[in-house]
């Protein structure tokens, strides 16, 4: 059986054996443009809080 | 009519210039000097560095900006700072050499009555011998620090892909260039597009690439690392990098400082005391940064230099100095106003302020070379300090000398990061991150530091668009374009 793209680098060095590596679905979600889309709103809003308590 | 003079036309000193002459007006004067003839956005010099920008995107001509702001504009390098005038001057005055403006290698004295110290780093490739000498780079490893640095790292990088294109496996060597650099956020940026570059040209396969750091563990970042809110769990920022790292198969290597560069070769100390060696075809190393240099003389021309800085040249302000162990540290040892204790009407802002101590964990080898980060003093923090102190030294010319001092304390505040991992509207990514406090405040939030709430990090698409609205958002308010007060920093 192949094996899956997230799961190729573990073997690949000790260092990676311990990470976490995102699977198809959250990768996916990484440049959905609707969730993104979303995800900007959010991000942006969130980050206007932190700007403006630090002002 | 009062003179404040503003040395460097950075983030901290282009937003505490631009604003101080706003709320002045013409009854007063502002004076900026700054070596540079153009303003430079330094975070989109990772996109210059990959090939994605030009040199001429993310720079623009400062003179007429400062013309249309009615600021008098030095292209000139300060040398030196009289605080308490001279034998011949009764006010304090600011020796500077010109680069520019056809008086380049003239000197010329500009008196003040206040004194905004924004000079930023010194990039200080010469501490590592090989990485360069003095603030200049060498010849073995590229940078990203400035514009014409990043042009010719995207060179190099073209040059390497085309062996990579003709079957040649290339080894790339991205991070720090020694055992007390700050700035790996920059590193982390480039050698994330460096690495969505060459996958994007379907050259993957054929580059090894390889991230060196001083930083003790994975995602550090001379904060002592962060917790925060991703996905409902509190994460340590390390699982967060090395997640990271794993998913590109990054290796790393931590705790390093480099501490000789030849050609294709970089040698380093670990801090388990072992010595290491790592070969490249292709490094991008950030050098450490120190004070630009100023010298501070007194009236009767002694140095005072040791009184107006701290040894590393940046400039002592009311920061909490006296030596203490880590775990006496408080957010109460960072400064708030800016302002140098021995002279009230001298403040500096951003890189150029002396922080009191380091914010990560002091590590040192068993050999006893010191291996940790240096605070950083990202954009946010700079433009907001620049702003504060330009607010300060208004209202101590327009409400006179007892006018309150505004605060901006690293200790209070917090700092919005987008890091690149790739360029592109539809497949790029960035990974947005804020921290709330920048400087952790174990006495207000016990647990981490700093507060979960306003500290979170997430990776994708979205994180990128903000990254490039930035890019253009900033630039846009640097050159004062309508309503760019509304825009904050
Ligand atoms: C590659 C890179 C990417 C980065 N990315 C980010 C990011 O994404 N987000 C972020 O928040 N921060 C980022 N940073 C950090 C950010 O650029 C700095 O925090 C910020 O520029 C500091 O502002 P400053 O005004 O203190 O220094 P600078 O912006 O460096 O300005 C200093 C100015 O002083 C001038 N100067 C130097 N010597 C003298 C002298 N003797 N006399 C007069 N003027 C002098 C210089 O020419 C310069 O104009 C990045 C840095 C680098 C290198």
């Amino acid at each position: 059986m192949a094996v899956k793209p997230e799961e190729f680098n573990f073997a690949k060095n000790d260092q990676f054996k311990t990470a976490m590596i995102p699977g198809k679905f959250a990768r996916a979600m990484r440049t959905c443009k609707i969730w993104q889309f979303v995800r900007f709103v959010i991000i942006n809003l969130k980050m206007l809080v932190v700007v403006s308590k630090s002002h | 009519m009062a003179r404040l003079v503003v040395l460097g036309g950075g983030v901290a000193g282009h937003t505490a210039a631009t604003f101080a002459a706003d709320w002045l007006g013409k009854d007063h004067e502002v004076v900026v000097v700054t070596p540079n003839s153009k303003w430079n956005w330094i975070p989109s010099n990772i996109w210059v560095g990959v090939g994605e920008m030009s040199k001429e995107e993310v720079t623009f001509d400062l003179a007429p900006v400062y013309e249309k702001a009615g600021i008098t504009y030095k292209q000139a390098k300060a040398v030196s700072i009289n605080p308490e005038g001279s034998a011949k001057k009764a006010k304090p005055f600011v020796t500077i050499e010109y680069t520019g403006q056809g008086k380049a290698g003239h000197s010329d004295e500009i008196e003040y009555d206040y004194l905004i110290n924004a000079t930023g780093p010194k990039l200080n490739f010469g501490a590592t011998p090989g990485l360069g000498e003095g603030s200049n780079l060498g010849q073995h490893t590229v940078s990203v620090c400035t514009a014409d640095h990043a042009e010719h790292a995207s060179h190099e990088l073209t040059k390497i892909m085309d062996k990579m294109r003709k079957g040649q496996r290339q080894k790339i060597l991205i991070g720090t260039g020694h055992g007390m650099c700050t700035c790996q956020g920059a590193a982390f940026e480039y050698i994330f597009n460096v690495e969505h570059e060459i996958r994007k040209a379907g050259l993957r396969d054929m580059a090894d690439i390889q991230w060196i750091s001083n930083e003790s563990f994975m995602g550090d970042f001379g904060m002592g690392g962060l917790h925060m809110n991703v996905g409902g769990y509190v994460v340590s920022s390390r699982i967060f990098t090395e997640s990271l790292f794993a998913e590109r198969g990054v290796s790393y290597i931590t705790g390093a400082h480099v501490n000789k560069v030849e050609k294709g070769k970089v040698h380093y100390e670990l801090l388990d005391g072992s010595m290491g060696e790592e070969s490249f075809d292709f490094s991008m190393l950030i050098p450490p940064f120190a004070g630009v240099g100023l010298k501070a003389y007194n009236k009767a021309g002694d140095d005072i230099t040791d009184t107006v800085f701290a040894p590393n040249g940046f400039m002592k302000v009311d920061a909490d100095y006296s030596p203490k162990a880590y775990e006496d540290w408080k957010a109460s040892d960072w400064p708030r106003t800016y302002q140098n204790p021995t002279y009230k009407n001298m403040f500096a802002a951003g890189i150029a302020f002396a922080p009191p101590h380091i914010i990560s964990k002091p590590a040192k080898s068993v050999n006893g070379t010191v291996i940790n980060p240096t605070p950083p003093r990202t954009g946010m923090p700079s433009g907001i300090i620049g702003k504060a102190v330009a607010h300060s030294i208004c209202d101590l010319i327009k409400k006179g000398p007892d006018a309150h001092l505004h605060e901006a304390s690293m200790a209070e505040m917090g700092a919005a990061c987008v890091a690149s991992a790739g360029k592109g509207w539809l497949d790029g990514q960035a990974a947005a991150m804020t921290v709330y406090p920048v400087v952790p405040d174990y006495d207000k939030y016990p647990g981490t530091g700093r507060d979960t709430d306003y500290t979170f990090g997430e990776i994708g698409l979205a994180g990128h668009w903000i990254k490039h609205i930035l890019h253009y958002l900033f630039i846009y308010k640097a050159k004062l374009k309508p309503f760019w007060k509304v825009i904050p920093e």
